[in-house]
């Protein structure tokens, strides 16, 4: 299970404006992903290119084999049933209830009877906390139900990628908190692909196997989560620690000299501003979220889990 | 919109583009018969109290027009003749253009704009269904199929408005008035009447979804398309019925 994305040499522009260039990454098979970056950087429009929403400049994405890139449309739908994705608000239909919005896709792919889809649904439903809310509208319920919802639909087909984005924007930290425990407890059941969108530092710290960061028009890292954690590249270290000191500024980018002397600052050990906005943690190690105990472990994560049990996790407990 | 010299071309290529896809895309199965009663009923619903309310006063002017035309020629004989073949002619087709396309078109980019920018068609797309099939040609098809009815629903209540105004008000003679009905007047006027409305009704909606399902900017964009839509359905519906009316003069003989 799981389909491994890979990307090469992608650029996107929309006009004269570039988005990013030269973006080249591999989505490892069943691994949890987040693409991190600052507000603007063009994090959502990766995502839609990655599906073939939107058509890159240049470059090649290939899932399965096939360049998606360069696929007839009626293609495209086909590779697309590999997908399933969480929007930002859930995109949910709005003139459907909750149930009729999470059978849909069964409903037109498959021949299904209505008593399975009604199995399956009520299942996904339950997976996200939904029940009871069947009958509902989306524009009756709480953002935060409406991105379950829409994540529930995004889970009916059994996609074998699932791309989030920002699956926490809009939420509070508690249900954060628990989106993220769902995420990974999917991960750890239905072994697929996760790319996750988003500038939650907790989250990116927590989640995943890999992080990738987008500054500046272009891909700074990409890599597994603890090479970025332990980096020292300066806008990785800013972004991650949610630090004022260092290269990105309120207005995407600041002039070299302040830059330089920030960062001058900050190996001199003078911390200067609020201690990092959202979810940061500051530094030091941050364990990794493992599945919940009720769920049964496929070696990947029994693997991660041992790991985590391992020296440096304890290390990380003394501090 | 953006002010390029190009834009104006590239929209109108992406527009007759979806013309094109909705026609590749009419025979693929399964038909949306649902979708295409839900919307044929959606948009029966918005255009039908208007019309007969428009065709009324409609059908009145040209009748009080005729009346008093035909009496200064001295053709009161004829005015029953003239005003039938007005009304069938061109008024129908023409208050049934500014329904279908105000209300029906505006009604239609409305929907899909507000579904295009809270992410609905990207969400559909992304689960593997084309939304032109599923949304846009069972769309295109109830508005071709409602203008067509409309269009006759408008030629009965012109020609009655006509009836009353002349006989009634302007004290005409109700024999000479239906008598003369056919003698100007033929069937294919009926014919080529309805084809127009059904014309119409697939470039409302056609341009409709297509300015829908391009908006973008948040709730004032689909403002703006839906004011584009019903704007750019006007100029082209008044376009084509002048090109379908000059080339029924040239096909179809007249009498007398």
């Amino acid at each position: 299970m799981g389909v491994e994305i890979c990307v090469e040499g992608l650029t996107k522009s929309f006009g004269h404006q570039v988005i990013w260039r030269d973006v080249s990454l591999t989505l490892p098979a069943g691994e949890i992903s987040v693409m991190l970056g600052p507000s603007g950087t063009g994090k959502s429009v990766f995502l839609k290119t990655l599906v073939g929403l939107l058509k890159p400049d240049r470059g090649s994405i290939t899932i399965a084999g096939r360049d998606i890139t360069r696929l007839r449309e009626h293609d495209l739908y086909e590779v697309r049933k590999l997908f399933g994705v969480l929007f930002q608000d859930g995109a949910l239909f709005g003139s459907m209830d909750l149930y009729d919005n999470i059978a849909f896709p069964l409903r037109e792919h498959t021949r299904k009877p209505e008593s399975e889809i009604r199995r399956i649904v009520l299942e996904k439903m339950d997976m996200v906390g939904l029940i009871g809310a069947e009958r509902k509208l989306p524009g009756e319920i709480s953002g935060g139900m409406r991105k379950r919802a829409g994540l529930a639909r995004a889970l009916v087909l059994d996609p074998e990628i699932i791309l989030f984005d920002e699956p926490d924007s809009g939420l509070d930290p508690v249900r954060v908190a628990y989106l993220n425990q769902l995420i990974v407890d999917l991960n750890a059941q239905i072994n697929a692909t996760f790319l996750i969108v988003t500038h939650d530092i907790a989250s990116a710290r927590q989640v995943p196997d890999n992080i990738g960061l987008l500054f500046r028009r272009e891909l700074v890292m990409f890599g597994p989560r603890q090479v970025l954690l332990d980096s020292d590249e300066p806008v990785v270290g800013q972004f991650l620690n949610g630090r004022m000191q260092g290269p990105i500024g309120m207005a995407e980018e600041k002039d070299a000299a302040q830059v330089e002397q920030e960062l001058a600052e900050l190996g001199a050990g003078h911390r200067r501003g609020p201690q990092g906005g959202k979810g940061a943690t500051g530094a030091g190690v941050t364990p990794r979220l493992l599945p919940s105990p009720g769920i049964v472990r496929p070696p990947r994560w029994q693997d991660i889990a041992d790991r985590e049990s391992g020296p440096r996790a304890r290390e990380g407990a003394d501090l | 919109m953006s002010l390029s010299p190009t834009a104006g071309l590239r929209h109108t290529g992406s527009l007759f583009a979806l013309a094109l896809d909705v026609l590749r895309t009419l025979p693929r199965r399964p038909f949306q018969a649902r979708e295409f009663i839900q919307q044929a009923w959606f948009v029966a619903g918005v255009t039908i109290l208007p019309t007969a309310l428009v065709s009324i006063p409609f059908g009145a002017v040209i009748a009080l027009q005729i009346g008093s035309l035909t009496r200064q020629l001295g053709a009161q004989s004829f005015s029953g003749a003239a005003s039938v073949l007005a009304v069938l002619r061109e008024a129908s087709p023409i208050v049934t253009a500014l329904l279908i396309a105000g209300a029906g078109g505006s009604a239609i980019c409305a929907d899909l704009g507000a579904r295009k920018i809270r992410e609905e068609i990207d969400a559909m797309e992304v689960l593997g269904i084309d939304p032109i099939h599923r949304l846009v040609v069972p769309r295109v098809l109830a508005s071709m199929a409602v203008a067509v009815l409309l269009n006759g629903l408008v030629s009965v209540v012109g020609v009655a408005g006509g009836y009353f105004f002349n006989v009634v008000l302007q004290h005409g003679t109700p024999g000479a008035y239906l008598a003369s009905f056919t003698t100007l007047a033929q069937l294919p006027d009926l014919w080529t009447a309805e084809l127009k409305a059904l014309v119409f009704g697939a470039i409302a909606a056609i341009v409709a979804s297509y300015k829908g399902l391009t908006a973008k900017g948040g709730p004032k964009g689909v403002g703006d398309a839906v004011n584009q839509s019903v704007v750019i359905t006007f100029m082209l519906l008044f376009v084509t019925n002048f090109v379908m009316t000059a080339v029924y003069f040239q096909v179809v003989p007249q009498r007398g």
